[in-house]
């Protein structure tokens, strides 16, 4: 009996499981390639809907980057996964709305002597506050979160953290509802950026509209991204955050405050998200506490995807899961609304084929 | 007087690993602490930098207590710590490891000029400036641990265990460097197992045993100890 016990293993080998990997991999490859030739064979849709949707998946993409940054620079720093970040976005969208509904109220003469809302009469400084009211008011929240939520954990096993931030995302969503009440509120944009107005192109006999908020948004990632690159690798502040990632004791041993930089790093994620908050507001208009339960969870996907802890990676994955899930539904033939199911599927997929992502280097024990 | 601890406990959870330690230096001074692994040497060196809080006791640093200075303080007071195993920023190029080590300092000119001063003690680093410190070899990266540390211009530099892993021709190196360094002026305190090394370089010396002192004196008295030579250099 113990001789016979001892002949079965009880895992596999781990060079089988790597090759019924490859092959369970190559076999939905194979699944998806053949579908998709299957639907472009109908050939449904034309050039303008490929187009239409590739620039509303960059758009959606450019706004999953920025959130999904947040996800990764604290996870770098932290090694955890910050689920309320999500809520920090709500609270952004939240604050650049109040900036535009206050602005609405309120009424000037215009050089023409016609009464307008201010809102209408400046949009630049319109939008531009309720970017910098949104981005500063999630920026606090990221302060606040890390201060009351997850710095007296600090050294506690990992799992604990974890723990707070679903709490903390919890709180925050009811926290929301309770303070702005249930129902879907819309944005007021000022009259040059209505939902919807455009540039026309005309393409395959048909109109597509790139509308003003998409483009505004995609532009306005793209410069956040930018920025956030060049604040990390060529500001000091940018060195000391990479520092504390890569060894927080030496970090400290070098005169860098560990506990400030985890601060501004949640400052910084928090801002970013405030910006993919207000930019949701802009161009999709519908909004309630709600809102940042999706496009967070959505982020955390992307962030996983390029990388976690990578910020190449999490900008990179933000843009591929927003064209994926805009496209994926056309190119598999499936309704439209099962864009969710694509997107979390890429992120089971990823768990299983390549859990460090598309730019994620292998995980160090420390790490995982 | 440049250091003073006194009677310094600290505690791991249940762990008492430094049990009443007392020492000083002198400014000018090279004093080793030798002992075994686990006596308790690098923790007396992070309890200085602040890593970890004593239970009890204190440290003085040119008469006043910094037992309560946050680590980042003590850095800008000129106690600068190379740390065990070199530590070096992996991802990170030689130059811009060295600029961490300046992190205290935002003078560009004054930064560029010390950069220039320590390639000028290490040239090998100034050949590989623009690589990344994961891909130095093992002498290399404590020599940029030590440059490193050069750059937060420190007064005291404490150095824990800097022959670790080190071909001997290496360690020969090493410590010619840390000899110039202190006769630059600069403190130095430095751990060691390599108790031969340490104690031919140093002043004075202090010996560990299981969180304990048990036995100081000048370098070279300790070095004919009897006691010393049977524990820590290979017997008689």
């Amino acid at each position: 009996m113990e001789a016979l016990r001892k002949k079965i293993p009880l895992t596999l080998p781990q060079n089988t499981v790597k090759i019924i990997r490859i092959i369970a991999a190559l076999l939905l490859l194979a699944l998806v390639i053949v579908r998709a030739i299957d639907v472009a064979a109908e050939s449904q849709f034309g050039a303008d809907t490929w187009l239409r949707l590739s620039v509303s998946g960059l758009i959606i993409g450019g706004m999953y980057a920025l959130i999904a940054i947040g996800y990764t620079l604290v996870y770098g720093i932290l090694f955890m996964i910050n689920f309320a970040h999500g809520e920090v976005m709500m609270i952004g969208t939240f604050g650049g709305y109040f900036v535009f509904e206050a602005f609405n109220a309120i009424q000037v003469t215009a050089a023409d002597g016609s009464q307008m809302s201010f809102l209408n009469a400046n949009p630049v400084i319109a939008v531009f506050l309720a970017f910098l009211a949104g981005m500063t008011i999630a920026a606090l929240s990221g302060y606040f979160l890390e201060k009351i939520a997850y710095r007296p954990l600090r050294g506690a096993p990992r799992l604990v953290p974890l723990i707070s931030a679903i709490g903390a995302s919890i709180f925050l969503q009811n926290a929301g509802q309770l303070l702005f009440g249930p129902q879907r509120r819309q944005y007021i944009n000022p009259v040059v950026l209505d939902r919807g107005i455009g540039w026309h192109v005309e393409l395959a006999g048909s109109t597509v509209v790139l509308t003003y908020t998409g483009i505004f948004s995609l532009v306005l990632s793209a410069i956040l991204m930018v920025g956030l690159y060049v604040l990390v690798q060529r500001t000091k502040l940018g060195r000391a955050m990479r520092a504390v990632a890569q060894d927080k004791k030496t970090a400290a041993l070098m005169g860098i405050n560990v506990d400030q930089i985890i601060s501004r790093t949640f400052v910084i994620s928090g801002a970013l998200a405030g910006a993919a908050g207000v930019m949701w507001g802009i161009h999709n208009g519908l909004f309630n506490y709600f809102v940042g339960f999706l496009p967070g969870i959505k982020a955390f996907t992307a962030a996983v995807l390029g990388g976690i802890g990578n910020i190449p990676g999490a900008m990179l994955g933000g843009m591929f899961l927003g064209i994926v899930e805009s496209l994926g539904p056309a190119v598999l033939g499936i309704d439209f609304q099962l864009k969710d199911v694509i997107a979390f599927s890429i992120l089971i997929l990823v768990l299983i084929f390549r859990p460090s992502g598309i730019l994620g280097e292998a995980l160090s024990e420390e790490k995982v | 007087m440049m250091l003073e601890v006194e009677n310094l406990n600290v505690h791991y959870g249940a762990i008492h690993a430094l049990k009443g330690v007392t020492f000083h230096l002198q400014e000018g001074e090279i004093v080793a602490l030798i002992g075994a692994n686990g006596a308790g040497k690098s923790t007396t060196l992070n309890t200085i930098s602040r890593l970890n809080k004593p239970t009890a006791g204190d440290i003085r640093y040119r008469g006043a207590s910094i037992v309560e200075t946050p680590p980042q303080d003590i850095v800008t007071k000129g106690i600068v710590q190379v740390p065990e195993g070199r530590r070096i920023f992996p991802k990170m190029s030689v130059v811009e490891n060295l600029e961490m080590g300046a992190y205290i300092f935002s003078d560009r000119q004054r930064i560029e000029a010390d950069i220039e001063m320590v390639f000028g003690k290490f040239p090998r680093l100034r050949e590989r400036r623009k690589q990344l410190g994961g891909t130095l070899s093992g002498g290399e990266q404590q020599m940029l641990a030590i440059a490193r540390g050069l750059m937060a211009r420190p007064q005291l530099l404490l150095l824990d265990e800097p022959s670790m892993g080190l071909a001997p021709i290496i360690v020969e190196q090493i410590f010619d460097i840390i000899r110039e360094i202190n006769q630059q002026g600069t403190s130095i305190l430095l751990v060691e197992q390599n108790a031969q090394m340490a104690l031919s370089i140093a002043d004075r010396g202090y010996v560990f045993e299981t969180g304990k002192i048990v036995l100081e004196g000048d370098a070279g008295d300790l070095l004919e100890d009897p006691m010393v030579k049977e524990a820590y250099l290979g017997g008689g």
